[in-house]
């Protein structure tokens, strides 16, 4: 069982992020749950989604204690970082490695912004995200999260060799900031 | 092979798939993806999509397309569902099939957009006038969305009775698995009630009046009577030995079920009643069940399912209430709430 939030501005692709990482569940024959935060939220605010992932029958959609944290803005790792259970992982865009972060978790780094800026796909962010993530070992490996994500952008009608390219980079370019705590 | 849907769109295509060739209805948040697919799925189909001008305007456009004999539906959510009533009241007055989907968001007015159960009363209970009743499902998955939506056409048709799909924004707006129904055909000139124009055939009418008919109130009743004897759908999940039986629909019931799974772990013996008919309510389900106290769980402040359960039950057992509003309340918090109970239960012993 993991419970995961995506999360960041509207347009960095967290609720696609959670998509893919949702269908991935669904290719790999697990139950799963998805729902999206949504709301009066201002132009430019928050978006999240809340994902369930299970073995077993899943019950309420709603995440309160958080296995995987991908935040891709300050605001999200302020309002979600407390609800990570000990132990759990949060994985950030580089751009907010000068935060302060709780010293239970383990955090997983990746200069997504960057990387998809460089590689001609600005909108790519949100797959290095979700390389960093299959770096991590914590949820699904790389072919998995690959073979995901490919399943994601055929079922839209669009090309995902970018973003698989900018999911790779991510794979690569991941650095763990900090380790899980010894009595995890 | 599985497909993901969010709630809506399952609902939308099960109910293409269940020969639905009619929606004519007017978008609102959380509804509007069920405009949004069947804006693009109906003419692939060859069916009709009409956005209305109104929700009074759409539920009477479908009002017409059931009596020439289509599968015909609209949905909306709250303060639109209130704009479909008075259709709703003629399409039950004449006799006609149709679904109609309430996707509930919190609150009275403009109220909230977020999550809620508080139309339970408008849907069950008539938000329109006269004597009638509508069917009601509730469904509590992406899956159970897809089952009920071709069961409603069919219910329907069987019952010559609207029935509502009440859903809540988020079994509406989740995305989970689902397996979708085949494709079945409909043929609108098969009905007995289809109207093509008279020809040389012979004459029929539909009406909302009822002065053509001798013996209405006790027809009207025996019509509601053997729905209620022979249509009532539920779940029971370890009702048996229970000492609390928790009754809920819905988003609640999943996180009832929830509560219930981790109160056994730790040696409570809980059950829960999930009603899956709201009209008719499965009083059937409480037969024979004799825990020390039912809890009625749903998100709206006022209590509106809890006195149905108290009906349900015959009062054997006290009847509590969980309730929300604006807020979500969590596993957690149900599962705090039956600590509460029973330890006054087993103080009041």
């Amino acid at each position: 069982m993991s419970d995961v939030v995506c999360s960041g501005f509207g347009g960095q692709g967290m609720l696609t992020a959670g998509l893919i990482l949702a269908r991935t569940a669904m290719i790999l024959g697990k139950n799963v749950t998805w729902i999206p935060s949504y709301g009066s939220e201002m132009r430019g605010g928050t978006a999240n989604c809340n994902l369930k992932i299970s073995d077993f029958k899943i019950g309420s959609p709603f995440v309160t204690d958080i296995d995987i944290l991908i935040a891709m803005n300050a605001q999200s790792v302020d309002k979600f970082m407390p609800m990570l259970r000990r132990g759990g992982l949060l994985v950030i865009d580089a751009a907010l490695c000068g935060a302060s972060f709780r010293g239970d978790i383990r955090i997983e780094s990746v200069d997504a912004t960057g990387i998809a800026e460089r590689s001609g796909n600005p909108r790519g962010a949100n797959a290095c995200m979700l390389g960093a993530l299959a770096a991590s070992g914590a949820l699904f490996g790389r072919d998995e999260t690959r073979g995901g994500m490919t399943a994601f952008f055929d079922s839209k009608g669009k090309d995902s060799a970018k973003n698989v390219s900018c999911f790779e980079k991510g794979f690569e370019l991941a650095r763990n900031l900090q380790g899980a705590p010894a009595w995890t | 092979m599985k497909e993901l849907m969010k709630g809506n769109e399952a609902f939308a295509e099960a109910a293409i798939r269940a020969g639905c060739r009619f929606f004519a209805g007017y978008p609102i948040t959380p509804q509007s993806e069920v405009l949004e697919y069947l804006s693009r799925r109906m003419p692939e189909v060859g069916g009709v999509f009409i956005q209305s001008e109104s929700e009074l305007a759409g539920i009477s456009m479908v009002y017409g397309a059931a009596a020439a004999g289509f599968r015909a539906m609209t949905s909306s959510s709250g303060p639109g569902y209130s704009l479909l009533q008075e259709g709703i009241s003629y399409i039950a007055s004449a006799e006609l099939p149709c679904v109609v989907m309430d996707v509930m968001r919190y609150g009275s007015g403009l109220g909230d957009i977020f999550t809620g159960q508080s139309d339970y009363w408008q849907a069950v209970y008539n938000g329109g006038h006269g004597d009638y009743r509508t069917i009601v499902y509730a469904p509590s998955s992406v899956q159970e969305m897809a089952d009920l939506t071709v069961m409603a056409f069919g219910k329907a048709e069987e019952r010559r009775n609207p029935v509502t799909i009440l859903s809540d924004a988020s079994i509406s707006q989740m995305m989970a698995p689902v397996e979708l129904p085949a494709m079945a055909c409909h043929d609108p000139d098969a009905p007995a009630w289809a109207l093509k124009g008279k020809g040389n055939g012979h004459f029929k009418r539909h009406t909302s009046v009822m002065y053509y008919m001798n013996e209405y109130d006790g027809y009207v009743r025996a019509k509601y009577e053997k729905i209620e004897k022979e249509d009532q759908r539920w779940e029971s999940l370890e009702t048996e030995d229970a000492e609390i039986v928790l009754v809920a629909y819905g988003i609640s019931s999943r996180i009832c079920e929830e509560a219930m799974r981790s109160a056994r772990a730790q040696g409570r013996r809980v059950g829960l009643i999930r009603p899956i008919s709201l009209y008719p309510y499965p009083v059937n389900a409480f037969d024979g069940l004799a825990p020390r106290a039912f809890l009625s769980v749903e998100m709206s402040a006022l209590g509106q399912m809890a006195r149905d359960v108290a009906l349900a039950c015959g009062m054997r057992a006290p009847v509590y209430s969980m309730l929300g509003g604006t807020r979500l309340y969590s596993c957690s918090d149900v599962e705090a709430r039956i600590g509460e109970i029973l330890g006054a239960a087993h103080g009041a012993f």
